[in-house]
């Protein structure tokens, strides 16, 4: 379903110079499977997610992104938004004054107008709503209120969640989506999460803790240093991971 | 459109190029058409004999004769203000004519009267004056109370260049007392309410534009709300510039007496055109013991295009005075348009217990300029003002809102809430934010607060990861920051305005 072939690309910072942050990174993930990509501080897990969604400010200097056969790095960032590409933000950003479902329902409307669909009416969104709701506890009260503006950290990852049930992508990127959540937290979010698994879904999730794979059970899991996938292997290398840490295990053969 | 031919083309610059940037501005701005229709003008240029034109034009009583005049001589005498943040070339005030109508408009008696062109230039602009009447004509058609709702009644005066050629409901608005109709004719019919309370609010010789308006005003409404009476629709005046070279000088004057309540809103386009228009309105309202005027603008008048060539120079005094006890006045604007917005609708808060309230969004884009603002005057007991002004700079444009808040002596517990918000679309914008207090009493409880935001490229990111296109993100993130005061419009003006808002903001990114 996705496919990266010896991807480099660097940060282009307005102020400050340019360093290259993916050097050669490859890795292929199927139709209706889930990755995780566990890696060091700093070894670009984020800057690998907003290369694939399309955040300015990132450069790719060499190697290609297909998905589904199509190079998703020509496509503007809501296009490939549209074409069922999510991703749940390391950091989810504040919109002062625009409700929750205000958002969302503006951006369901907005892929469907790209995908040539018709919007969704009230009463449908806010059944599709209260489902999502529901499935990870959210009070309803919290989704009138402007996006994530004086959310808590879990709230907001929660929310990221949120918006995931409700706009239904085929390929979906968690960063971190686990760090902030509380354990009674982290099952909810994952079993909305796992709600999400089937075929012709994808995920890739970024995570540091064997905590969340153990509620989202990884196909693969692949380890990111220096911007470059330097293991892979099944669900076993992240307990072997989690167990005697990177060194370790990067220095295994 | 005739206006294309008189482009003048730069060096360098083909036909073909200008032709296609004038297309996609006239994309943006759809009222930017001009209605082909024979006018009648005054001569170009301002003098004694040009206010005289006028009023014979008008038909008026000596009396406004007079008091034109009067206010001719003191305007010869003043200087244009140079205080406000705007920037524009010395406007040449012989060169331009003072009044222009469509042919024959004197002789509209009704609305069968009114040239097609005319009633097409309103439909085009969603302002279907015929079929209003038409509505009304239908016997029962309002009578159940889902009809009315779904159909929202609204008096139109329409004001043409320097006439009012239509207002429509009038004889039903009669039915409750109200008067509602053109300003030229309240002069004739109604002396003793003009001659009390023209030039109360504003007076003739209060600043420059207002001196000049008083001098050469062409056409404006006049409402009166009777004692007690609630005005059974919202009234309303859409303000159409369309003859070339002439400026538009509309009076407009409201006055709810005891216990009234009206809510007025007024709308104003006018054609692309290279040159730069004058606008100098005066508004005046008065509201007595127990009334309440709340009065809407949707201001989108053409602001030029994006190198700041043409546009309106909107230079408007718009004032309110509480008159009576415990009477309350709402300003709500929607600034979108013109080159230059010099303007700050106030409040004299006299009454005891009376309240002003100022809501307003001002967008600048391209090379807009707008100075604008408001002033509360505490005079009262208890009185009580609240001012939320949400500024919108993009492209190079600056926006700058200018306040005062005064409260003079007998003022006792007077209160005042002020929230300013900027919002700054790129880099290359301005905002502005000055706000001036005079407090002479030490029991006033005087609130502010002022926010600078910068629409971030993050926060557009997140919303476009999530499908949004550029331009609806920035939309969206622009109706959050403006939605407490678009709440405070009417239903169907909400929706306009944030139409408006989007159509503003079109290519302020990327
Ligand atoms: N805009 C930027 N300007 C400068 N450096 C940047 C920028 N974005 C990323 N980097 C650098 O790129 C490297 C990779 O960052 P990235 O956020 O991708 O790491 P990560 O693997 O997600 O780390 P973490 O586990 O801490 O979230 C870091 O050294 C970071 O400082
Ligand atoms: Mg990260």
């Amino acid at each position: 379903m996705l496919e990266l072939y010896n991807l480099h690309a660097r940060v282009v910072p307005e102020d400050g110079p340019q360093r290259e942050i993916l050097k050669g990174l490859s890795l292929s993930v199927p139709a209706g499977e889930v990755h995780a990509i566990m890696g060091p501080n700093g070894s670009g897990k984020s800057t690998l997610s907003y290369v694939l969604t399309g955040r300015d400010g990132y450069q790719v200097t060499e190697g290609s992104v297909l998905y589904e056969g199509e190079d998703l790095l020509a496509l503007a960032p809501e296009v490939r938004a549209a074409k069922g590409l999510f991703l749940s933000f390391q950091y989810p950003l504040e919109i002062a004054g625009v409700p929750v479902m205000t958002f969302v329902r503006a951006a369901m409307n907005a892929q469907r107008k790209q995908r040539g669909e018709p919007e969704v009416s009230a009463p449908d969104f806010l059944k599709l709503s209260r489902i999502a709701a529901q499935q990870l506890r959210i009070d309803p009260d919290m989704l009138k209120r402007p996006l994530n503006v004086g959310f808590s950290g879990g709230e907001k990852k929660r929310l990221e969640i949120y918006q995931m049930l409700m706009l239904q992508p085929r390929f979906m990127i968690l960063d971190e989506t686990d760090s902030g959540l509380d354990i009674d937290a982290l099952k909810v979010v994952a079993d909305g999460v796992n709600a999400l698994r089937g075929e012709g879904r994808s995920m890739l999730v970024i995570t540091h803790y064997q905590r969340l794979l153990d509620y989202i059970k990884p196909d693969r899991v692949h380890i990111l240093s220096a911007g470059r996938i330097v293991k892979s292997g099944g669900p076993e290398l992240a307990h072997e991971l989690e167990k005697s840490g990177y060194d370790t295990v990067m220095g295994a053969p | 459109m005739s206006e294309g031919k008189n482009i003048l083309v730069k060096d360098g610059i083909d036909r073909g190029t200008v032709d296609a940037a004038r297309a996609l501005e006239s994309d943006k701005y759809s009222e930017g058409f001009v209605t082909d229709i024979e006018m009648e003008l005054a001569p170009k240029g301002l003098s004694e004999e040009t206010v005289r034109y006028i009023s014979a034009k008008k038909e008026e009583p000596e009396w406004m004769l007079q008091w034109r005049l009067e206010a001719f001589q003191r305007w010869k005498e003043m200087i244009e203000p140079t205080w406000a943040m705007i920037n524009y070339p010395k406007i040449d005030y012989q060169d331009a004519h003072y009044y222009a109508e469509p042919k024959g408009a004197a002789k509209y008696k009704t609305i069968d009267d009114v040239p097609k062109e005319i009633l097409e230039t309103y439909a085009k602009l969603g302002i279907p004056l015929k079929e209003q009447e038409v509505l009304l004509g239908v016997e029962g058609a309002m009578e159940t109370a889902a009809a009315a709702r779904e159909t929202p009644r609204v008096a139109v005066d329409a004001v043409f260049d320097s006439v009012s050629v239509a207002t429509t409901f009038r004889a039903e608005l009669a039915k409750s007392g109200v008067i509602f109709m053109s300003i030229s004719e309240a002069v004739r019919e109604y002396p003793d309410l003009l001659r009390q309370y023209l030039g109360s609010v504003v007076p003739v010789t209060d600043n420059f534009f207002a001196t000049l308006n008083s001098a050469v005003f062409s056409d404006g409404t006049f409402v009166y709300i009777p004692k007690g009476v609630r005005c059974p629709m919202e009234l309303s005046t859409y303000f159409r510039m369309n003859a070339k070279g002439t400026g538009q000088f509309e009076r407009t004057l409201i006055i709810a007496d005891e216990g009234a309540y009206v809510s007025y809103l007024e709308g104003c386009t006018a054609p692309m055109r290279d040159e730069n228009q004058l606008h100098a309105a005066v508004v005046e309202l008065v509201a007595l013991d127990d009334a309440e005027i709340k009065y809407s603008t949707v201001q989108n008048w053409w602001p030029g295009d994006a190198e700041g060539k043409g546009g309106i120079y909107n230079f408007v005094t718009k004032r309110g005075d509480c008159r009576g006890a415990r009477s309350r006045i709402s300003w709500t604007q929607v600034e979108t348009g013109s080159a230059i917005t010099w303007k700050y609708p106030s409040c004299i808060l006299r009454g005891d217990d009376s309240s002003g309230e100022f809501y307003s969004i001002a967008v600048t884009n391209g090379r807009q300029q707008a100075d604008t603002g408001t002033k509360m005057i505490h005079l009262g007991k208890n009185t009580r003002s609240r001012i939320i002004s949400k500024g919108i700079s993009a492209g190079k444009s600056n926006n700058t809102y200018r306040g005062l808040v005064s409260v003079h002596g007998k003022a006792a517990k007077a209160r005042n809430f002020t929230q300013c918000d900027s919002l700054l679309i790129g880099g290359d914008c301005g905002a502005h934010t000055m706000p001036y207090v005079e407090n002479r009493r030490a029991d006033a409880q005087l609130e502010h607060e002022a926010t600078t935001t910068k629409l971030s490229d993050d926060q557009l990111f997140y919303a476009r990861q999530r499908g949004l296109g550029e331009e609806e993100a920035v939309a969206l993130l622009v109706n959050g920051f403006v939605r407490d005061v678009l709440q405070k419009l009417p239903m169907e003006f909400a929706v306009e305005a944030q139409k408006l808002l989007e159509v503003s903001l079109e290519g302020s990114v990327g």
